[in-house]
């Protein structure tokens, strides 16, 4: 595709005119704030409040060698991991099930697709709910058939589990609709070639569908992985809030609370850049891959 | 379709029941128990099927909010909602349309200047800016304002770049003909890329009206205020720390309110839905 227009119309003040709205809003509430997040974060201020120095990449120093944040880090890493691959997990198969059956797909489509409408906050209050310890149902059943006791509010292991449910109930869809879309746009010629081969539906699924997906599968890992570390808060904040004992509190999460809550803004700042830095890394990857799709 | 099996057919159908009926499992309690007394969602086990008081509850939380979480109605913060969502999907679509009809139709110094700029924009979600971002709209007075609420979340990379990948698409034979007759920059806008762009405009806002309904961080820091809380960022607060006399009813209620506008916007516009967030990622 062009990227170009070959003809213009000529310049005068209009096109500045134009883009002045979005620049505006870029300058003010963009370019700024992160220009003084990269200053903060070599600020330091007292326990008071009254003094500020400026201490070059101490705030750095500090947050890697301290073991609270290395073990946000990890929770982070654990929690992206577990999200992406449920939800590309699960959003495969309904998706391959739903390109495979006869009638009905476009309904299970209908009816697969609307949680992506439910804000992932709203989505941990219905998740905490079921799984809340004293009347929830899920804790009710486990109880009276298992003899499981499930505190989510205690117990480290339940409470990630609780999060990477709810955060992953949202994104089937997402993943669902994207690999449905992708198993459209195989040929179909393709499929019926090795049917005549004598291929059945699981090994053409192996050995020619699932490689064919293999951008889209890319390409939702890297959206998956951007949503589990910067479009949670909500399911962590509307749920555990980092707890117990900061099993669940992932990054995004340790910003704003050493922020608000810790006041400690030098800190918060310096972690607000080793996020800009991540989130730079996950487009410049995401990037790269649009630009090997095009041969695809 | 390529062979007919019957027992592949009916396990995908059996695999595609169980997926909807897990997605649809936290709904269908949240459901129900905003159709219950606050009582009887104290005792243990809690009921399966929808009771008789949803009408109650619903009226409830609309005129008078849940009591002791919070003083404002729900409807109050629907309101705020909307003006948000409305104003978010607006707000990126109008300042996008003219940013990309800029770059694409004209070749001003500084065009690519502007053009990464903007596309910076993608690499600096608010949860990476938060502190700074509130200093900024505290020191203009925007917090607990709908300016505040909407202006630092307007500015939008992604809606540029669709607009002008489909700006790029269009014939330049137009462009030459409109100009011929004597047209203006603007009068083509008007008359021809913005009726040409009709589709593209009905998937994004779409997609931007989610988003704008959803957000939560932003919200949750700039407003102070019960009446300038959005439904969404609401819902928590109803839930004390503890959970010592929590009116599950109400606040599922609430929920369900939360949950339905822009799921209707899903169910309802579908089509655009999809090519929405599809297109959205190219």
């Amino acid at each position: 595709m062009a990227t170009e227009k070959r003809a213009h119309f000529p310049t005068g003040w209009l096109p500045y005119l134009l883009v002045a709205p979005q620049l505006a809003i870029t300058l003010v509430f963009f370019m700024w704030p992160a220009e003084q997040a990269m200053w903060q974060s070599m600020l330091e201020q007292n326990a008071f409040g009254t003094s500020i120095r400026f201490v070059w990449f101490d705030n750095f120093r500090h947050l890697f060698t301290d073991p609270r944040y290395l073990a946000s880090f990890g929770v982070t890493a654990e929690f992206s991991l577990l999200v992406s691959a449920s939800g590309i997990g699960i959003g495969l198969v309904l998706a391959a099930c739903c390109d495979y059956v006869l009638r009905g797909g476009k309904k299970y489509q209908t009816l697969l697709i609307w949680p992506y409408a439910v804000a992932p906050a709203v989505a941990a209050v219905l998740w905490a709910f079921i799984f809340n310890p004293s009347v929830g149902l899920v804790t009710y059943a486990l109880r009276r058939w298992f003899g499981y006791d499930w505190n989510y509010l205690l117990n480290s292991g339940q409470a990630l589990t609780l999060v990477v449910v709810a955060a992953t109930w949202g994104q089937i869809s997402y993943n669902f609709l994207f690999f449905l879309a992708g198993l459209q746009s195989i040929p179909r010629s393709l499929i019926e070639a090795a049917a005549i081969d004598g291929a059945g539906p699981i090994k053409r699924f192996a050995t020619i569908v699932f490689p064919l997906l293999s951008p889209t599968s890319f390409f939702l890992l890297v959206v998956n992985v951007t949503y589990a570390f910067f479009g949670t808060f909500g399911v962590i904040d509307a749920s555990t809030q980092g707890g117990p004992m900061q099993s669940t509190q992932i990054l995004v999460y340790k910003v704003y609370r050493d922020g608000f809550e810790g006041l400690d803004i030098g800190g918060s700042a310096a972690q607000s850049v080793v996020l800009l830095a991540i989130v730079i890394a996950l487009t410049a990857v995401q990037f790269r891959y649009i630009e090997r799709r095009v041969r695809y | 379709m390529v062979e007919n099996r019957r027992g592949l057919n009916l396990f995908c159908h059996a695999m595609l029941i169980v997926g909807v009926l897990a997605i649809l499992f936290p709904v269908w309690f949240t459901f129900v128990a905003s159709t219950h007394t606050a009582e009887r969602m104290r005792e243990v086990p809690l009921p399966l099927l929808p009771g008789i008081h949803l009408w109650k509850n619903y009226v409830t939380v609309l005129r008078h909010g849940v009591a002791g979480a919070s003083t404002a109605p729900v409807s109050r913060m629907m309101l705020n909602s909307l003006i948000m969502a409305l104003s978010i999907s607006i707000g990126k679509i109008v300042i996008s349309i003219l940013s990309a009809y800029a770059i694409v139709y004209f070749r001003f110094p500084l065009r690519m200047f502007f053009f990464w700029m903007i596309f910076i924009t993608l690499m600096l979600p608010v949860e990476v800016r938060i502190f700074p971002t509130y200093q900024v709209v505290s020191d203009l007075h925007l917090v607990n304002t709908y300016a505040g609420l909407t202006l630092p979340l307007i500015a939008s990379a992604t809606a540029t770049f669709l607009f002008r990948q489909f700006f790029l698409t269009i014939p330049d034979s137009l462009m030459e003909a409109a100009r011929m007759d004597g047209a203006g920059p603007m009068r083509f806008f008007w008359d021809v890329v913005l009726p040409l762009s009709r589709t593209n405009i009905a998937a994004l806002f779409v997609i931007l009206f989610i988003y704008g309904w959803n957000q939560y961080l932003w919200p949750l820091l700039i407003t102070t205020q019960e009446n300038m809380y959005t439904v969404v960022i609401a819902i928590k607060r109803m839930i004390p720390g503890g959970d010592a006399a929590v009116d599950w009813n109400l606040v599922m209620a609430t929920a369900m309110l939360a949950m339905l506008p822009p799921a209707l916007v899903v169910i309802l516009m579908e089509k655009w839905f999809v090519k929405g967030l599809i297109e959205q990622e190219k």
